[in-house]
């Protein structure tokens, strides 16, 4: 018997190795970029223009157009996002049309990022005209965050009881006085959760906007949506890969990695952290 | 009151419409992809799709054959999977059955960041810290191989494989357990014989769901493996995958050129792989009730 507990013992020992030295490598990436990446970060490093085709100077153009497509991407897709999960929670029946529309988002959450930077080139730059441009970069993305959002829209609005929709009906209210004063204003911060998480995959994403919006360097800010625009991934890719000094400019590309990683990082957590507190705070 | 219920029509069709925006992205994808790649039909014809040799940029011979690009993405997908199965499914035992719940707590988010790392900084991590590694370890002339994207892969498909597992192992009935111990057998033998087993279908399923995030993966694939389209099932040689072929070169293609139309039967070739991939396993899960109908 005790010769069986010792046995169980190292198993169970293994199994934790195991599942540790997964965290182990995470911890180990972000030590890795962060210690690196650290000493490069300034000031300067922020709020500047680059200087010799990236080999110095700053980053700024790069994070304020990874700024503004990904506030282009949420406008667009947060509100179709909420709406489409409205209507599959709340109107839809149980019919073809109903699975239908649930094998579309299974279908659109798994198709690779690359064959959405297909699609928005032929649909968004070339067929619409928009150029390469933050419109057809933001709109390539919205189509690729979409379903993220309405499965996390969809979740939070099921997570809401019935007895809140029935009482409100019971008292004279229509279906969409229901759903707008009762449903909705519970289930926004669940939404939020996953407009975040939108967000930061959006932020992170290089390959869509590879083909859709991103140049590696221009001398002056965007000035209008059919502006190209450079991105943090963008930059990093071309910094780390492109440039005919990569080995030279290691600072560049760690400080570059360290702000996007902060940004992406620092999104997740905070839909992770609202997606706690929201439970804590609707125990239904 | 009519008025009240033309608005109640309105709005519902306005969601309707909302809602059936997914079926049509999906559409116009099919759409898009099809139209931009139909050129090539008719010139320089489909057949040569079929051959070995991707050598699209050439003032002799231009070939477009797929070939090298699809065993250049299975290779790294299936070294990926290989590398992924067991952390991935005893990461997932782990965290279900023998964790602590605070351990839990701290574990589950912490993987979750490796799940929202961008692609590109994996790539950028790879090429600097992961290459070099491989070079040394195996003492080849490149770092940049097969392998080298596949370790990098495999850690982009644990999450999944991790998150998806434990639901599966999380939906096993209790009574399973219960029967299980209470017939004298031990937790571990518990583990693997009873609960592992009849999880095993969501298991299989977030296995393929995670190979089909592997194999559409672009960036870090594209910076560590090398880009040589070169048919090999050796994990030591460079490749190159269909992801990074159209990453790579539609930057420099001719609108409306054979090569332009050639990126996108590329393009159609992986997304009817991950579309087989995702229905599968979505059929599974689904079958199994860990998906609401």
């Amino acid at each position: 018997m005790n010769k069986k507990r010792t046995g169980e013992k190292i198993i169970y020992w293994l199994m934790r190795g195991v599942t540790y030295s997964v965290v182990l490598f995470i911890a180990y990436i972000l030590l890795d970029i962060l210690i690196h990446g650290l000493p490069a970060i300034s000031w300067n490093f922020l709020t500047g223009f680059p200087e010799k085709s990236g080999a110095e100077g700053g980053i700024l153009p790069a994070i304020l157009g990874t700024l503004y497509l990904v506030i282009g991407t949420i406008v667009v897709a947060l509100p179709l996002g909420m709406f489409s999960a409205v209507y599959l929670t709340e109107y839809s029946k149980q019919n073809r049309f109903a699975q239908s529309i649930r094998m579309a988002i299974v279908t659109l959450a798994g198709i690779p990022s690359i064959v959405f930077g297909l699609f928005g080139l032929g649909l968004f730059v070339i067929t619409l005209n928009f150029g390469s441009s933050i419109l057809a970069g933001s709109l390539t993305l919205a189509c690729m965050i979409l379903p993220t959002i309405i499965v996390a829209s969809e979740e939070a609005l099921k997570s809401v009881p019935k007895y809140m929709r029935e009482g409100s009906l019971a008292l004279g209210a229509t279906k969409w006085e229901t759903i707008y004063k009762n449903v909705l204003p519970y289930a926004l911060p669940g939404m939020l959760t996953g407009a975040i998480l939108g967000i930061g995959r959006a932020a992170g994403e290089t390959a869509p906007i590879l083909l859709t919006a991103a140049a590696f360097f221009l001398p002056d800010l965007p000035t209008s949506v059919f502006d190209q625009v450079m991105a943090l991934p963008y930059h990093l890719y071309i910094l780390a890969t492109q440039h005919p000094e990569a080995q030279k400019i290691l600072p560049m590309q760690y400080g570059t990695a360290l702000v996007l990683l902060l940004l992406v990082i620092g999104l997740n957590m905070a839909a992770i952290i609202l997606r706690i507190r929201v439970r804590k705070k609707y125990k239904w | 009151m009519t008025k009240q219920r033309l608005k109640a029509r309105i709005i519902k069709y306005f969601l309707q419409s909302c809602g059936s925006l997914s079926i049509i992205i999906v559409l116009l994808i099919f759409l898009f992809l099809f139209k931009e790649a139909l050129p090539f039909i008719s010139e320089p014809g489909i057949g040569g799709l079929f051959h070995s040799v991707w050598n699209p940029v050439s003032f002799q011979k231009e070939e477009f054959g797929l070939l090298p690009l699809i065993t250049g993405s299975v290779l790294v997908t299936l070294l990926a999977t290989l590398i992924a199965i067991p952390f991935g499914i005893i990461g997932a035992v782990y965290i279900s059955e023998v964790a602590t719940a605070k351990e839990r707590e701290v574990l589950k988010p912490f993987i979750e960041i490796l799940a929202g790392i961008p692609s590109v900084v994996l790539g950028f991590f790879g090429l600097i810290v992961v290459a070099p590694l491989v070079k040394d370890i195996f003492g080849l002339n490149t770092g940049l191989t097969a392998l080298t994207g596949a370790v990098l892969l495999a850690f982009m498909a644990i999450p999944t494989i991790m998150s998806i597992s434990e639901d599966a192992i999380k939906s096993v009935p209790i009574i399973y357990k219960e029967a299980s111990l209470a017939l004298g057998a031990s937790r571990i033998e518990t583990i693997w014989k009873v609960i592992v087993p009849a999880a095993l279908s969501g298991i299989v399923a977030s296995v393929m769901l995670g190979m089909g995030r592997v194999v559409g993966e672009t960036m870090a694939v594209m910076m560590v493996t090398g880009n040589a389209p070169v048919v090999s099932f050796n994990p030591f040689t460079s490749v190159r995958t269909m992801t990074a072929t159209i990453a790579a070169e539609m930057g420099e293609v001719t609108f409306g050129s054979s090569h332009y139309a050639s990126l996108f039967w590329v393009g159609i070739v992986l997304m009817l792989m991950t579309f087989v991939l995702n229905l599968v396993s979505y059929r599974v899960l689904k079958k199994y009730g860990m998906i609401d109908k």
